[in-house]
């Protein structure tokens, strides 16, 4: 029961109009000014300033900060010194930059196509039976709480030249053995069948719950009309979920292109300091692992700092012709 | 059986989708069952070839090993601590401010809202170089804090309390306890908490679970080896004797993951459930 909003201040002086959003629309009197009215939300400020301290401390103002040192330069211990863009200079010219993004866009190319697609699928499918759902869903999205760090342990050991379960399959089926190891290729494909194990499942109950909000009557009426399982998977299914497919996309293209303790475990934390960082043939180097290598092995802050805020700026770009890829073709 | 198959295709069909669902469930569940059978076999029964397709007895003298080589409860006490302390910080902090942001109006509170939201979108590693000056400057540097606070400071809690908050809080129950006499936190804490007892559950869950496999922040800031959580334990015991003694580094991830998975299970549906409801609300 809502307190009258024509009572009035007088009528019920303990119930003051402040707090409620939907007083907003009760055409109140102008509100007053000044600390006194400002005194009077004090709850509302006690309640957010411990979240609001921790979070100016520990992470409003380091990301402030962090822009702030791309444009110094500073090895954490001397004087720092204001060098300008010259460190975004720099990247532009460093070619293990260029490598590494290089090798960040190959494992998210290699790792989220397939990843999506057998996701919409799999849910599809799922979609399209009652027995078991429960039982699916638990079990193709366990890989996404598993912690990458065991996960990353287990894929080398799948892959490695000797005693990889892997190569023991191919063996029996008299395929020679692959050194998934040791091959540029390979190595990319080894992170990018990583990141697919542990996301697909996640993006399948995400496409399952958006399968479930489609009509009934949309399939029903297709299947009126003759069409089969490929054709109603193509013209309906994909543009239905076209925002649940945009949704992912983003989220994939965002933790994708992140992709930092997959090679950091393959390889070990200290490969970054010889010329193998990253796997053989710097494969595995990825930019956030080069920028791990530039801020923590080499205490070289703020060419780091660089790094990190450009490659942001790469991240925001995919997000933006991500976008226009998949919203953009509703209009064409 | 083939008979019935002509006669009733839709069975037929029904088996056939089911027959492809499990082939994506072995491959979902293979790493599993193969971390066991490597974690209870000796690495020499792993390592020649055909390999050893089933369980071992080698389970315990694995799990010896571990322990001679590593602190390995040492390092899952740590985690505990971190994940349990980040999980209780965040239902409590992010609830409160969540109910403030989700039931009232207050000068300010879209100018916070909106800061919080701006940061949401950033990834955290922009953030990760002075984090690291910080706790250096706090002294925090190998301790369990330097873990905890950050991983407080995440602004999802928050968002994601809040829509949960606007939804299961009628305001007709709020106004009732204003009416009765509750200031704002006896209305938080007898009428906002108790509506919201399934968006805590899943906020809880997911806090616990990435509280428990974070990497890259603690291998930056757990400097002493004495403090390191499970994660960078067992990357730190791949490294040094990943190609040595398989089966004892499986037994170590085996023992990390378990738990963990074993938990989830049990919470997993209607996690799920909650999981996908920001998706597809869009």
């Amino acid at each position: 029961m809502a307190a009258p909003p024509t009572a009035g201040p007088a009528a019920a002086p303990q119930v003051p109009q402040k707090h409620r959003r939907t007083d907003r629309s009760s055409g109140r009197p102008r509100r007053r000014r000044g600390p006194r009215r400002l005194l009077s939300f004090w709850p509302q400020y006690v309640a957010v300033s411990p979240f609001f301290l921790l979070f100016l401390t520990f992470l409003f103002f380091p990301m402030i900060y962090s822009l702030y040192l791309a444009f110094q330069r500073w090895d954490g211990i001397g004087e720092m010194s204001y060098v300008g863009l010259e460190q975004f200079r720099f990247l532009l010219d460093d070619p293990t930059f260029w490598l590494a993004l290089r090798n960040t866009l190959v494992i998210w190319v290699f790792s989220t196509f397939p990843m999506l697609f057998m996701a919409l699928v799999l849910a599809t499918m799922l979609n399209s039976t009652r027995r078991l759902t429960s039982f699916y869903r638990v079990a193709y999205f366990v890989p996404n709480v598993t912690s990458v760090v065991a996960v990353s342990i287990f894929f080398f050991s799948a892959f490695s030249d000797r005693y990889g379960v892997v190569n023991a399959v191919l063996q029996a089926v008299n395929v020679p053995s692959v050194p998934w190891l040791n091959n540029e290729w390979t190595i990319k494909a080894v992170i990018a069948m990583l990141m697919t194990w542990q996301w697909t499942g996640y993006n399948m109950v995400i496409y399952l719950a958006g399968l479930q909000a489609i009509p009934s009557d949309v399939y029903e009426a297709a299947k009126l009309d003759g069409a089969g399982p490929v054709r109603t998977f193509f013209s309906i299914t994909v543009p239905m979920m076209r925002p649940i497919i945009l949704f992912t996309v983003i989220i994939s293209t965002v933790n994708g292109l992140q992709s930092f303790t997959e090679p950091q475990v393959l390889f070990g934390s200290n490969a970054a300091n010889n010329p193998n960082s990253g796997g053989p043939g710097q494969a595995g180097l990825t930019t956030l692992l080069y920028f791990y290598h530039q801020a923590f092995d080499n205490n070289n802050f703020g060419y780091a700092a660089a790094i990190v805020w450009a490659f942001f700026l790469v991240i925001l770009l995919f997000v933006a012709i991500n976008w226009r890829l998949v919203q953009g073709r509703r209009k064409g | 059986m083939k008979a019935l198959i002509v006669r009733r295709p839709r069975t037929a069909r029904g088996l056939l989708l089911h027959a492809i669902l499990m082939v994506g469930v072995l491959v979902s569940m293979f790493p599993f069952y193969w971390t066991i059978v490597m974690a209870t076999n000796s690495t020499q029964d792993i390592s020649k070839y055909p390999p050893k397709l089933t369980f071992g007895p080698h389970l315990f003298d694995n799990i010896q090993r571990l322990l001679d080589s590593i602190d390995f409860f040492g390092a899952m006490f740590n985690t505990v601590i971190v994940a349990v302390s980040t999980t209780v910080l965040v239902l409590l902090l992010d609830s409160l401010a969540a109910f403030a942001f989700a039931k009232y109006e207050f000068p300010g509170r879209r100018v916070l809202f909106g800061m919080l939201m701006a940061i949401f979108m950033l990834p955290l590693q922009l953030a990760i170089i002075p984090q690291y000056l910080i706790m250096a400057e706090l002294g925090w540097l190998g301790s369990l804090k330097a873990v905890v606070f950050p991983a407080t400071a995440n602004a999802f809690g928050i968002f994601w309390m809040r829509q949960y908050m606007i939804g299961a809080i009628h305001d007709e129950l709020i106004d009732a306890a204003r009416m009765d006499g509750c200031g704002f936190f006896r209305q938080y804490w007898h009428v906002g908490l108790p509506a919201v007892r399934p968006g805590l559950a899943f906020l809880g869950i997911y806090t616990f679970v990435t509280a428990w496999n974070d990497y890259v922040w603690p291998l930056v800031a757990l400097v002493n080896p004495d403090t390191v959580t499970l994660q960078v334990a067992l990357s730190q015991l791949n490294v040094s004797h990943g190609r040595q003694d398989y089966a004892m580094v499986m037994a170590g991830v085996l023992l990390a993951v378990l738990p963990l998975v074993l938990v989830f299970s049990l919470f997993a549906r209607s996690f799920i459930a909650d999981a996908t409801k920001g998706a597809v609300r869009e």
